[in-house]
């Protein structure tokens, strides 16, 4: 059902997922948190996830880690240099975690212990995958708060996690993830805690540790501009699916999706004036008990009968490898926002988010 | 440190609805220990002064704790202001009685930033939205007609007021908020804030609403916000704030096309744009370090720590100034006001 990439599992490929799937049971029903997401990562690329709360961005990251709750029903393929990652064991995954694939989360505060000094989390972590001496680890972990440049690493080796600000810990949450010099690094909103100046220090420090390392990044945000800066390659998702996959200048450009397109007609932007925004009506479809079809027609200005009959698969273009999951896309190229979209905040939308019926 | 400039383009002979002058709030900080000694204070606001027109939106930015939101609270009179004075027709709110600050609230109302948080999640959206008037005493002439065309107004189905506030969706609670805030037809409207909390496609509907709201009922909005693209979308002058202080203050597009404080072009152009082109041509100015406790503010300009053109720029004795004392918010030759001492023009966009 997915078009894969015509390079497909080359040596090149670190990362592979496939078909991969997750619900979790609750109360109201089954929750579709990812329905059947398949990328490849490539050797020393960065990869951007970009989706709206709930899209399933963070999900599919955590499923890759091994790290979602039993509850969880994970099903599909998550190889890591040809290693099956899915139904690994706990000693198995716990080889691939910080050495092979390592993460840097949202908040600092949470992702740090609170009663360990950070040269020491680091140096636990730096033990974990070597066989070398305390003292030697420890000189690492100085060299890493170096490199992504902690002031005084030294002494900062020496400090608990509250005594330094957000900016800081997150710089030791990059130095414990390019400890053991992996092969993928996940960023998992790295940003987004942070204040925009200390923001533009911390993606210099990510960039510095893939250039240290080499890895290859997955990079998660709900920030366009963001991944603007900083990917090669962008996926959108939508309501657990990748609704758009392409090189950064084909998604931003030329997007094949309506709401990808949608998305960027809704944004202010620094360095354009707009005079008025183009929204996406309604809201984006409760991930429980999905209706069948394309999640998105209930608030897309293109959708017909079609669209609620049968969900688009994720296809490439007629001459290119850009992959979107439109039966219109052709009618999206080369429009702007506000040629589909119509800029009207006045009509009524619909209340429970639930009911597809903003379609007028 | 009177802004005579801060006056907007266009408009001449108006007299602003609402004035700040010289607001400073300070927050008490004690110790540990019995006796719970205070020890120092929180520096959160230091003399700031705004001029709020008729039918205008004021952007107050900055990143956070530089004070924007104590300075709202201030205006408000839900904090009282430590020394200076909000002034609103000529009044100063911090010395009205209660039952007169109770009638003036009528004309002053906030949208607070998290629509989880801000609604009761035990009342229906109806009797939200009729609070402000119950307690005014206005809802028994006609207040249930007004409520279903408050919630028509924000885009809102009047069918839907008996539905509770976990029944809508962020964008939604958040018009419920605003139509709360519309009740008692208010002058000014603090947003704190507004759409920080709501996904990109919702956000859009939300600022289209409220510019819509005052194009018709000429509100002035004053708004609060981090982001500085969405600040360029609705304000007409923007201030900057850091560290408790307005560094730089401008009409809108003036501040973007020629910012003059080294804090406000960080600022610009640490914000990623979504273009992935300009992106990778762009040149950013990054500032190292965070920003300072506001319990223990630097001397002089308080940018100074993190001051890219201190570090790199200035001369040992040039320096001094910076140092030694606090700028001024002034007109310093590049058309609008700016508190450094050695203000230039940078084009960043």
């Amino acid at each position: 059902m997915t078009a894969t990439d015509p390079t497909s599992t080359t040596a090149d490929t670190v990362l592979e997922v496939e078909d991969l799937t997750v619900q979790f049971p609750t109360d109201e029903g089954l929750v579709q948190a990812v329905r059947g997401v398949s990328y490849q990562l490539r050797r020393g690329e960065v990869l951007g996830i970009v989706g709206e709360s709930g899209s399933g961005k963070s999900v599919t990251s955590l499923a890759v880690m091994g790290l979602l709750p039993r509850s969880a029903r994970v099903s599909g393929s998550v190889r890591f240099q040809g290693t099956e990652l899915l139904g690994a064991t706990d000693r198995e995954l716990s080889r691939v975690r910080g050495q092979g694939i390592s993460m840097v989360f949202q908040d600092p505060m949470t992702s740090l212990n609170p009663v360990y000094t950070v040269g020491d989390q680091i140096t636990e972590t730096i033990l974990a995958h070597n066989d070398i001496t305390k003292q030697a680890a420890h000189k690492r972990a100085v060299e890493l708060l170096e490199t992504v440049h902690i002031p005084n690493p030294q002494q900062r080796a020496k400090a608990y996690p509250h005594e330094l600000s957000g900016g800081m810990r997150q710089r030791v949450v990059i130095a414990i993830a390019m400890a053991n010099q992996p092969d993928v690094i996940i960023a998992d909103e790295p940003t987004t805690a942070l204040d925009v100046t200390v923001q533009a220090q911390i993606l210099e420090a990510l960039k510095t540790a893939q250039d240290e390392t080499g890895a290859a990044m997955i990079l998660i945000t709900h920030d366009l501009g963001v991944i603007a800066g900083q990917a090669d390659r962008v996926q959108v998702m939508y309501a657990g699916k990748i609704v758009e996959s392409g090189t950064a200048d084909e998604v931003f450009y030329e997007p094949r999706m309506p709401y990808t397109l949608g998305l960027l007609g809704s944004l202010p932007r620094l360095d354009v004036k707009t005079e008025r925004l183009t929204p996406i009506g309604g809201s984006p479809p409760s991930v429980v008990n999905m209706p069948p079809g394309c999640p998105f027609s209930p608030r897309c200005p293109l959708a017909a009968d079609i669209c609620d009959a049968e969900e688009p698969p994720l296809e490439p273009g007629p001459d290119s490898q850009h992959l979107a999951a439109c039966h219109f896309s052709y009618r999206v190229e080369g429009h702007e926002p506000r040629d589909l979209f119509r800029p009207a905040s006045d009509d009524p939308i619909p209340a429970a988010v639930t009911e597809g019926e903003a379609r007028e | 440190m009177t802004e005579t400039s801060l006056a907007p383009q266009q408009t001449i002979s108006r007299t602003p609805v609402l004035s700040a002058r010289d607001i400073v709030k300070h927050f008490p900080v004690y110790g540990g220990g019995i006796l719970r000694r205070k020890v120092g204070d929180v520096h959160a606001v230091c003399g700031v002064s705004f001029d709020l027109y008729p039918n205008e939106t004021l952007g107050l930015v900055g990143e956070s704790g530089c004070g924007k939101s104590t300075t709202a609270r201030v205006v408000l009179n839900l904090h009282s202001a430590t020394a200076g004075e909000v002034l609103f027709n000529g009044q100063d709110l911090n010395k009205l009685p209660g039952k007169e600050m109770r009638h003036l609230r009528r004309s002053l109302q906030i949208v607070f930033q998290d629509p989880y948080a801000s609604l009761d999640p035990r009342v229906p959206v109806n009797e939200i939205v009729a609070e402000p008037l119950r307690i005014h005493g206005l809802y028994d002439n006609g207040g249930r007609e007004r409520v279903r065309e408050l919630l028509r107004t924000v885009g809102l189905r009047p069918e839907h007021g008996n539905r509770f506030p976990h029944e809508f969706s962020g964008g939604q609670r958040q018009r419920i908020g605003i139509a709360r805030a519309l009740a008692l037809e208010p002058k000014v409207l603090v947003l704190d804030e507004p759409v920080s909390a709501l996904d990109v496609s919702i956000q859009a509907g939300v600022l289209n609403l409220l510019k819509d709201l005052q194009a018709e009922l000429g509100l002035s909005y004053l708004f609060v916000s981090h982001d500085l693209s969405v600040v360029r979308h609705v304000a007409d002058r923007i201030a900057v704030m850091y560290l408790g202080k307005i560094v730089e203050t401008a009409p809108a597009e003036e501040l973007f096309n020629n910012p003059t404080h080294p804090y406000t072009q960080a600022l610009i152009s640490a914000i990623p744009v979504p273009d992935p082109r300009k992106e990778r041509t762009r040149e950013r100015i990054v500032i190292t370090g965070d920003v300072p406790s506001p319990a223990n503010p630097p001397s002089g300009c308080r940018f100074r720590t993190r001051c890219p053109k201190f570090a790199a720029e200035l001369t040992d004795s040039q320096r001094k100034l910076c140092v030694d004392q606090v700028p001024d918010l002034l007109d310093r030759g590049q058309g609008h006001p700016s508190a450094c001492h050695y203000a230039e023009t940078a084009q960043l966009l």
